[in-house]
């Protein structure tokens, strides 16, 4: 069998459905073999977008996407979408075609050493040295993405050998000495970690990312309410947690609620689950949750007091270790009214800093507005992609997410573009759901040709801008911290959105005024084909509340 | 321990399990890795990339030829030596690490000198060779190469009876080393 159609049976095998990608000399074979693999191929436009889309896959369906790319320029298209993945763990496989063996190693016609170049970025990558290998590598990949804290993984494969003939035989297991991710977590720790609980008055969980990968949701829901745990969650963490509940005290970091910061700061006892002390969570890290011990449950070893040091380090998969830490918790039948006093502590936050806005202005359209509109007009019950800056934020604040892998944004690396690819990858995973993508202006140009690949592959995605004119964020930040010194932060000559929407064959609305906003939304989201709503926001509102970078909680400004 | 509250949960030997303290010794890394292409340059890259710094590095092959070693030393005065080790143990081709102890292992090093010599000095020189255990490995009409092995404190004890001749070259291998006792490294 030709190694490709063998790769072909591997993808089918680990239930690839949809692969995302652009051709080119190198991997021309592969393509070959994809014509009548039975696997649907949605041609990108930039092999970033493919990146994204796969991500976006991944992240919408909790299963493993698939991107592929060509040798050099291909290959190196994709490395923001490998460092994004890397950055935010998501299960994803790269296969890249590389140049024939002969010419590795010599400047050959569009090589690139791929696997030298994103090693930093990679969870794991493969170079194909033999043919036979191909099945084998393959395999592994998928194992790795998916397995442990999951992460991108990279297959280089060289032309003259993706067209070899190989003896092709069902892999069913994979070998690999030194990859044993632990699941399982230490019993002591956990009765450990109980018995804290038990005792602690101000308690809280900070749950990440870790609890969507690990399909915890309904685990963390279990925890918090095996008592009256206060839960906040990250950027990434959220829909992790339901935002209606009770328990519930907002995103926390850099532009988290008063309350969850409030309540961080104050905490003598903090549970945090999948997260990883992020920079934008702790702020200055002198002086986070200075009166907190801390519990830190993670599958990632390394993740342990790498930036807060942990009194209880859990290792093992979130679900497993919340499943059974609810079971020791119930046990010791803690004295709930103990922590009558912290939820009254809580609740007078809440009370007194809600999230708000000045909505006064009749005609004007505040992004806070927009945002409440799409929860409005989708139910709440959309896939939200984002792109990055301000709207990400407004969008993490207002748009109460419900249930895991509804939210989908770049959390790690912060990459500007991601939304519409990432939006056209969950679509294509979840085709029944509405997935909207609110876009910044400034970011939706960096990836505005994925509405190619959308209207081609009729991927009905509704693109929603907030349109400032600015790099919004950066605009923000140059106010506050840099005298309204606005370098290079206005977007001069944008596109008429409209009219780009509809050069792509897509349909373009636009909306400047407060009343028709959410009629346009309910209509876009009624069009059978990819819509963008260009909206016009007030140029220069800001998002708050904030702690400005390397500061403390207790620093929160606006 | 009795009933333990949030309170006795913190202290100091915790935190150290947890790798948040800076051990400040010097730590042989002894690594099991598969014998793979690229395995070298992920480790290496792994410390290059994090900041921390490697101070001397050692490969080879094993008994087993697809299993490679290599010893590694780095400072944990600057580095929480933990983070190191879990870094490089989510590398997939690593197979195992120790952290060898001092007192509990043997680690050697090979080291070249190449000596300005003549007629006069040379005796000298192959008699500070003796008395060091060494081996003279080459002579010429106006030098000498001796190879020199042991621990670091001697090789540079050697380096300093000697540079007075006249050093031209001198070479290092970097520590390799193995646990002391019966049980596999
Ligand atoms: C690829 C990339 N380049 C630069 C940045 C730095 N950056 C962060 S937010 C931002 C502004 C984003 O503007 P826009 O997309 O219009 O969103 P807004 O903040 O206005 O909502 C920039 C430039 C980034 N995050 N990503």
């Amino acid at each position: 069998m030709r190694a490709v159609d063998a790769i072909m049976e591997c993808l089918k095998a680990e239930g690839v459905e949809h692969v995302f990608g652009i051709p080119g000399g190198a991997n021309l074979p592969t393509y070959d073999a994809l014509y009548d693999a039975g696997i649907r191929h949605i041609q990108c436009r930039h092999e970033q977008g493919a990146g994204h889309a796969a991500e976006g896959y991944a992240k919408a369906s909790g299963k493993v996407g698939v991107a592929l790319a060509t040798s050099g320029p291909g290959a190196t298209n994709l490395i923001t979408a490998i460092a994004d993945a890397m950055m935010d763990s998501v299960p994803t496989v790269f296969i890249t075609g590389q140049v024939r063996t002969e010419l590795i190693g010599t400047d050959g016609f569009q090589e690139a050493d791929i696997t030298g170049i994103t090693m930093p970025v990679v969870k794991h990558s493969i170079l194909i040295q033999d043919p036979r290998d191909i099945p084998t590598a393959i395999h592994e990949a998928f194992h790795i993405a998916r397995t442990g804290r999951p992460g991108p993984v990279l297959v280089d494969v060289p032309q003259d050998l993706s067209r070899a003939d190989i003896p092709y035989e069902p892999v069913d297991r994979v070998h690999l000495p030194g990859y044993q991710p632990t699941t399982e977590g230490n019993a002591k720790q956990i009765r450990l970690a109980a018995k804290a609980l038990a005792n602690a008055r101000r308690p809280v969980i900070y749950a990440g990312g870790g609890v969507i990968n690990a399909e915890a949701a309904r685990e963390l829901v279990e925890f918090a309410t095996s008592d009256r745990f206060p839960v906040t969650c990250t950027l990434m963490g959220l829909g992790g947690f339901p935002a209606p509940h009770e328990h519930w005290l907002g995103m926390l970091g850099m532009h988290g609620t008063r309350s969850a910061n409030y309540a961080m700061d104050e905490a003598d006892l903090i549970c945090a689950v999948g997260a990883r002390f992020d920079d934008r969570i702790t702020g200055k890290l002198s002086e986070f949750a200075p009166r907190a011990k801390f519990i830190h449950i993670d599958i990632d070893p390394a993740e342990i007091s790498k930036n807060i040091p942990a009194h209880i380090p859990i290792v093992g998969d979130a679900k497993n270790i919340l499943t059974k830490l609810t079971r020791e918790y119930r046990a010791l039948e803690a004295d709930s009214s103990r922590l009558d006093e912290w939820w009254s502590r809580i609740r007078n936050w809440q009370d007194k800093h809600p999230l708000r806005y000045d909505d006064s202005e009749d005609s004007e359209i505040k992004p806070q507005y927009m945002v409440q509109a799409m929860y409005e007009a989708t139910g709440g019950d959309a896939i939200i992609t984002s792109d990055v800056g301000q709207h990400q934020m407004w969008a993490a604040q207002w748009y109460h997410f419900r249930e895991p892998r509804r939210w989908i944004n770049s959390g790690g690396l912060g990459t500007m573009g991601f939304g519409l690819p990432s939006a056209l990858g969950a679509k294509a995973a979840m085709p029944d759901r509405d997935v909207v993508c609110l876009a910044g202006d400034g970011s939706l140009i960096m990836t505005c040709q994925e509405l190619a690949t959308c209207v081609t592959e009729n991927i009905p995605v509704k693109v929603f801008i907030m349109n400032n004119g600015y790099l919004g964020m950066v605009r923000q930040w140059q106010e506050l911290f840099w005298d309204k010194r606005y370098s290079s932060v206005e977007m001069g000559a944008s596109p008429d959105w409209v009219k780009l929407a509809d050069a792509f064959g897509a349909l373009g609305m636009r909306v400047t005024h407060k009343g028709e906003l959410l009629d346009a939304m309910k209509t876009a989201l009624a069009e059978d084909g990819p819509v963008v709503v260009d909206v016009h926001v007030s140029r220069e509102e800001n998002c708050y509340p904030m702690i400005p970078a390397g500061q403390a909680a207790r620093d929160m400004v606006g | 321990m009795g009933e333990p509250g949030t309170k006795e949960v913190l202290n100091l030997e915790d935190l150290e399990a947890a790798g948040g303290i800076h051990t400040g010794r010097t730590h042989i890394l002894s690594i099991l890795v598969e014998n793979k292409p690229g395995v070298l340059a992920r480790v290496a890259g792994l410390f290059s990339r994090r900041g921390f710094n490697i101070a001397t590095l050692a490969v080879g092959p094993t008994d087993d030829t697809t299993i490679s070693r290599i010893t590694l030393t780095v400072d944990g005065a600057t580095h929480p030596i933990d983070q190191v080790t879990k870094q490089l143990h989510k590398l997939v081709n690593v197979i195992k690490i120790r952290d060898l102890e001092p007192e509990e292992s043997v680690a050697r090093e090979l080291a070249l000198f190449k000596v300005s010599a003549d007629p006069e000095t040379r005796g000298q020189i192959m008699q500070f060779t003796d008395i060091f255990r060494g081996k003279v490995v080459d002579v010429s009409k106006r030098s000498v190469t001796v190879e020199i092995t042991g621990t670091d404190d001697k090789i540079e004890a050697f380096e300093r009876m000697i540079r007075p001749f006249g050093l031209i070259e001198m070479v290092r291998t970097g520590e390799v080393a193995v646990s002391r006792g019966r049980s596999a490294t």
